[in-house]
């Protein structure tokens, strides 16, 4: 096993073992969807014209499998800001495995952990009235990934610094909530007035949530995203590069302030 | 002379304003085992966390068997063993699944890394809970799961920081116990930060940290000695007027150290009868003692051991 390994199985072993966080990250999604999707039903009319209109439900979708990754991403690096304290991490950083596998290794353990939630919620496609093709499944994944990975890491920059859960929950709801509301997630990007525009399409979630539109109605083009699924992909992949890095560097700073 | 196993020299840090460490030097030869006694605040997690490679000195170097530990961290690592004051362990994986953990951070393989968890955890008393989830385990237990996760890379230089902390006498006893086969088998080098007087006197040598000053270094013994046979502690109301008429009365050399007025004096019972006579009912109380480590505190740090180190607290 190396620590890479080692630091992935950690992560999966504990999120299974705690039930809590389980039902929290399904319970929670689920919540959203119901009560914004029923609620939204019967007023809210889609931007897309005639046959292509799509119910609210159905839009709404995709933004909440963001949201369980998002959240789900973000949440896993939690435990590095605990873990100051009770020993794990300094542990882990007085051994000699390199940064960069420590980093890794907590990243593709929390992006896993998003992936298998937002896997769990995709049983309640039959619902959504959504029929994405296989194919149109796989993308689906590979965005999930990609977002999952993305956000684990910046879960691990703000961690880093951070010394109470108290600022991690500021950050969560300050920068996680707006960005996930201003991601065509809720709403479509059309339609709004400019200046939220601008804003929206320079969130880099808007591309996550526009790539899972797009591989749900794949090879078809989705009705209401934001960007075509290439650019789409291109800039969420592009996001997750330069969170990745800017994470490493982070992490070559001691843990302590010098 | 051998290389030592830690050498510190003229380390100074600053968090900020605050001094936490003040021109710290000292060598830890290699087999030894070294205490660093000193109340909560006095710098020595400050210490640990340069020596282990998690903090790098403001000024001064350190060294673990040569290899400094702001320039060749990795270097260090590898000869390192850490056990934090929290053990650093997952309540909900089980003993081996956290000792396998740890094995894989440094890098041994599975075979290897069986034995050496098997090996340990018979040592240690523990080989029936292996399967057993930490949270499920006593304080103690933990604490020997924590130490036999220190030592799973059979490191030369074993950290220990505030090791027994939490614990009753009767754990702490045993995680003395357990520890003793390594410095006897494997020859390893164990530095004890800790407040326990108990524990700094089993030390060969310790060093005596104050408000980030070594005050003292020396073997227990050397340091209680060289306080002479006895010491004579006096109480009174106002300890420092006392000591200041003792000084021009008798011309005794006398100082105050906590609520006390320490007497210094080749041969303390003789002078007793002249202090009562001198100054009566002033004096609460005299007591002459065989010297012990926390007098040796007091007369090199200027008060007691566990009076708080005037509200100093450590950054996080």
């Amino acid at each position: 096993m190396t620590a890479l390994t080692a630091l992935w199985k950690r992560e999966i072993i504990k999120f299974v073992r705690d039930r809590s966080r389980i039902i929290g990250a399904l319970g929670q999604p689920l919540g959203f969807w119901l009560l914004l999707g029923f609620g939204f039903q019967g007023t809210f009319r889609m931007p897309s014209n005639g046959d292509a209109a799509v119910g609210y439900m159905e839009f709404l979708f995709p933004g909440v499998i963001a949201m369980v990754l998002l959240f789900t991403a973000l949440f896993s690096t939690i435990s590095i800001v605990e873990e100051r304290k009770s020993g794990f991490l300094q542990a882990a950083l007085v051994a000699p495995t390199s940064r960069l596998s420590l980093v890794l290794g907590a990243t593709l353990g929390g992006a896993t952990l998003a992936l298998l939630q937002a896997a769990l919620f995709l049983f309640l496609l039959p619902l959504s009235g959504l029929h994405p093709t296989p194919l149109g499944l796989v993308i689906l994944v590979g965005v999930c990934a990609l977002i999952g990975i993305s956000f684990t890491a910046l879960g691990v920059l703000f961690a880093w610094r951070m010394e109470t859960t108290r600022g991690f929950h500021a950050v969560m709801n300050l920068v996680l909530l707006p960005m996930w509301l201003l991601s065509g997630a809720v709403f479509p990007l059309t339609g709004v007035p400019a200046p939220l525009r601008w804003v929206m399409t320079l969130n880099p979630v808007t591309y996550g949530v526009s790539a899972l539109r797009q591989s749900l109605y794949w090879p078809a083009s989705a009705p209401d995203a934001s960007a075509p699924l290439g650019l789409s992909i291109a800039v969420s992949a592009v996001f997750a590069a330069l969170i990745l890095y800017l994470t490493a560097r982070a992490v070559r700073r001691p843990l302590f302030g010098d | 002379m051998a290389e030592p196993a830690v050498s510190v020299q003229r380390v100074t840090h600053r968090y900020g304003d605050h001094v936490a460490l003040c021109d710290v030097t000292f060598d830890v030869e290699a087999g030894s085992f070294f205490g660093l006694l000193g109340p909560n605040g006095g710098g020595k997690t400050t210490l640990f966390r340069i020596l282990s490679t998690l903090l790098r000195p403001t000024e001064g170097t350190a060294a673990v068997f040569g290899a400094d530990t702001a320039r060749a961290p990795h270097a260090v690592r590898r000869k390192l063993g850490v056990i934090f004051q929290q053990p650093a362990l997952d309540d909900e994986l089980t003993v081996s699944e956290n000792l396998r953990i740890h094995g894989a951070l440094y890098g041994l393989g599975k075979r290897d890394l069986t034995r050496r968890i098997g090996t340990l955890l018979e040592r240690f008393g523990l080989e029936k809970r292996a399967r057993d989830r930490v949270k499920a385990l006593s304080g103690g237990l933990q604490r020997r799961v924590d130490l036999a996760r220190g030592l799973l890379h059979s490191p030369r230089l074993l950290l220990l920081d505030e090791p027994t902390t939490g614990l009753d006498p009767v754990a702490r006893r045993s995680f003395w116990d357990a520890l003793e086969p390594l410095r006897r088998d494997e020859g390893a080098t164990i530095i004890v930060a800790t407040h326990l007087l108990d524990e700094a006197d089993a030390c060969d040598r310790i060093g005596i940290l104050d408000r980030g000053r070594l005050v003292a270094l020396g073997s227990p013994e050397a340091l209680k000695a060289e306080l002479g046979d006895a010491t004579l502690w006096l109480s009174a109301d106002d300890p420092r007027a006392l000591a200041e008429s003792i000084r021009a009365r008798l011309g005794f050399e006398a100082r105050v150290i906590g609520a006390q007025v320490q007497v210094r004096h080749p041969d303390p019972p003789a002078i007793l009868p002249a202090l009562y006579e001198t100054f009566g009912d002033a004096l609460k109380s005299a007591t002459v003692r065989t010297p012990t480590l926390e007098d040796v505190f007091m007369v090199h740090a200027g008060h007691a051991l566990d009076e708080a180190a005037h509200g100093e607290t450590l950054p996080a």
